[in-house]
């Protein structure tokens, strides 16, 4: 499976809507030396989920456990955009051309430009597009 | 099995007989308590007039708040030096109340409780964890004494530090043990936390709060043990009153000791076999305090079919509270009906607060869940669907519409004792 290295583990953390939630889970985080590289929270009818890619998501994992928190892994991907008007359409062009569908997203923008996060519906089939149309996805590695 | 086989199954014919013969020397006795002389004389009512048992019927009704006013010893018909100890029972509103027991009184509890343990196959070969309240609570005490009347090796634990008694359970051999289901619950979570196995446990013996059929699955499986229904209360002597046998359908009540009446409580009315009401009870074998209709605030009824077990008519397992009943824009809600429904979803835990508040003029009622921790995957979407799942199978059970929030495993309090599960806002807006 020469497409699972661009397979990249987020945490996704079950938290209430409440306050002091967030900042329990980055002081843990930050506990651990472990460094969030993008994140994004999800919201519904007093719970949300926090989702993070972090350079060690087992160490991450087992430290949030340990302190009580419902954890579990996602599998996400991570596309180049071109940082400039039209760098998301490109992207999310390719996915819809294709019949995937996007559950949700988030982007930041750091030293290897913008890079867009992406849950897909089907996880192959999303990397085999973006990769037969030219674009660049991150391999795990570069985060993890 | 049985620990006093003659009075256990007394012929109906005999019974009654018995019965009269204590309920006229009770209501003798209670002339000495001047609650009663007062009631009766308003009634104009003398012992003398109660021919049947039926009679009963003519006489008042005893109520919590008449006990309480009585505080502390208003209520005994005995000298305070015949009173060889006391118990209160919780104060949540205001004083507690105050119960006594005369060395006769303490033996005939003992000796109920005996009964209880021996008819669900308990003896001498036994080890038994006391794991409740042994203060002025009546559960610890009371049991304490009717299983080491039976001879059974008696480990007094009380509550709290449950890992300790995780490993009690293990290396004593522990094979039964009593405290509330609430309790159990948090005991078997604790056990599997640490991972430990309580293979010597075979009997559970749980009371003191109503709990549900799905909450004695859950404890059966996740303790691996047999669990019985155990029903008291303090102004009863204690836990004794009524207990489950090996059919577990239902609870016997010893009528040798106690009067038992099912009455609306609204009305008073006295309710027939099968028809859902409060229990009402006449003590007949009580000396430091004799009570006369005592409103248990019980919600249960009589049923009608006899045993194979042999022994008296028995009492449905307690629906909840009369006082505990929550009437949500008129519907009749008990704590134990949300129970029952969580437990069937496995997607969220077994502890639960219910929070009722009204919001314009409506009741509105909330309901804390926790998420079970392996049912998370990690999408927002299966949590909204686990949500939606909750609110339809209480609204299918309650025929209510309710609020319910997902919180963290483990955040929601555990109850060592008696569970208050319920925070009713709407007093002021009464």
């Amino acid at each position: 499976m020469g497409a699972s290295k661009f397979v990249i583990k987020q945490i996704s953390v079950f938290s209430e809507n409440k306050p002091g939630r967030l900042a329990a889970i980055a002081r843990a985080l930050q506990d651990e030396k472990i460094n969030i590289l993008a994140f994004s929270i999800a919201e519904a009818n007093g719970f949300g989920v926090v989702r993070a890619l972090v350079d060690e998501p087992q160490r991450a994992y087992e430290k949030l456990t340990k302190m009580g928190f419902n954890v579990a892994f996602t599998d996400v991907i991570a596309v180049q955009m071109k940082d400039e008007p039209g760098g998301l359409y490109e992207v999310a062009d390719i996915l819809g051309r294709n019949g995937i569908n996007i559950e949700y997203a988030y982007a930041y923008s750091g030293r290897e430009g913008a890079v867009l996060i992406l849950r897909v519906d089907h996880v192959d089939a999303a990397i085999a597009a973006i990769q037969k149309s030219g674009a660049k996805l991150h391999e795990s590695s570069l985060f993890q | 099995m049985f620990w006093d086989e003659k009075y256990e199954t007394l012929p109906k014919r005999d019974l009654e007989r018995l019965q009269l013969k204590r309920l006229k020397k009770t209501l003798v006795h209670v002339q000495n308590v001047e609650f009663y002389r007062q009631k009766f004389g308003e009634a104009g009512i003398g012992p003398g007039d109660i021919k049947t048992l039926d009679d009963i019927r003519k006489l008042p009704f005893t109520r919590k708040q008449d006990l309480r006013n009585g505080y502390p010893f208003g209520f005994f018909a005995v000298p305070i030096d015949r009173v060889i100890r006391i118990h209160t029972t919780s104060g949540t509103t205001g004083k507690p109340t105050v119960v006594g027991y005369t060395k006769k009184d303490i033996r005939t509890w003992a000796n109920l409780i005996a009964r209880n343990m021996t008819m669900v196959g308990l003896s001498d070969r036994d080890i038994f964890q006391n794991m409740v309240n042994y203060g002025m609570f009546t559960g610890g005490l009371g049991f304490h004494y009717g299983a080491e009347l039976v001879g059974m090796t008696v480990v007094p634990s009380a509550t709290g530090n449950t890992r300790r008694q995780v490993e009690m359970i293990q290396d004593f051999g522990v094979t039964v043990i009593h405290c509330t289901p609430s309790y159990a619950l948090h005991l078997a979570e604790v056990a599997e936390e640490m991972g430990a196995h309580l293979d010597s446990l075979k009997t559970g013996l749980f009371g003191a709060e109503p709990w549900s059929e799905s909450m004695r699955r859950e404890l059966e499986s996740r303790l691996g043990l047999t669990a019985y229904d155990s029903y008291g209360l303090s102004e009863l002597f204690g836990p004794g009153v009524a207990f489950e046998c090996g059919e577990r359908d239902g609870l016997h009540i010893w009528h040798d000791c106690y009067l038992v009446e099912v009455v609306d409580p609204a009305t008073g009315e006295v309710l027939g076999e099968g028809e859902r009401g409060e229990l009402v009870v006449t003590p007949l074998a009580k000396e430091a305090m004799p009570l006369v209709r005592y409103r248990t605030g019980d919600i249960t009824m009589l049923k009608g079919d006899s045993c194979p077990c042999g022994r008296g008519q028995k009492i449905a397992r307690i629906m909840g509270r009369s006082d505990d009943m929550l009437v949500i824009r008129g519907i009749n809600v008990f704590p134990s009906q949300i129970e029952h429904v969580l437990l069937d979803i496995p997607e969220v835990g077994s502890q639960f607060m219910v929070y009722v508040d009204r919001v314009n003029h409506l009741d509105e009622m909330t309901i804390d869940v926790e998420i079970n921790r392996d049912y998370f995957s990690g999408e927002l979407q299966d949590l909204a669907r686990i949500q939606k799942k909750v609110v339809k199978e209480l609204r299918d059970a309650l025929e209510l519409r309710t609020t319910v929030n997902l919180v963290e495993p483990g955040s929601l309090p555990r109850f060592e004792g008696k569970a208050k599960r319920i925070v009713d806002r709407r007093a002021g807006a009464l």
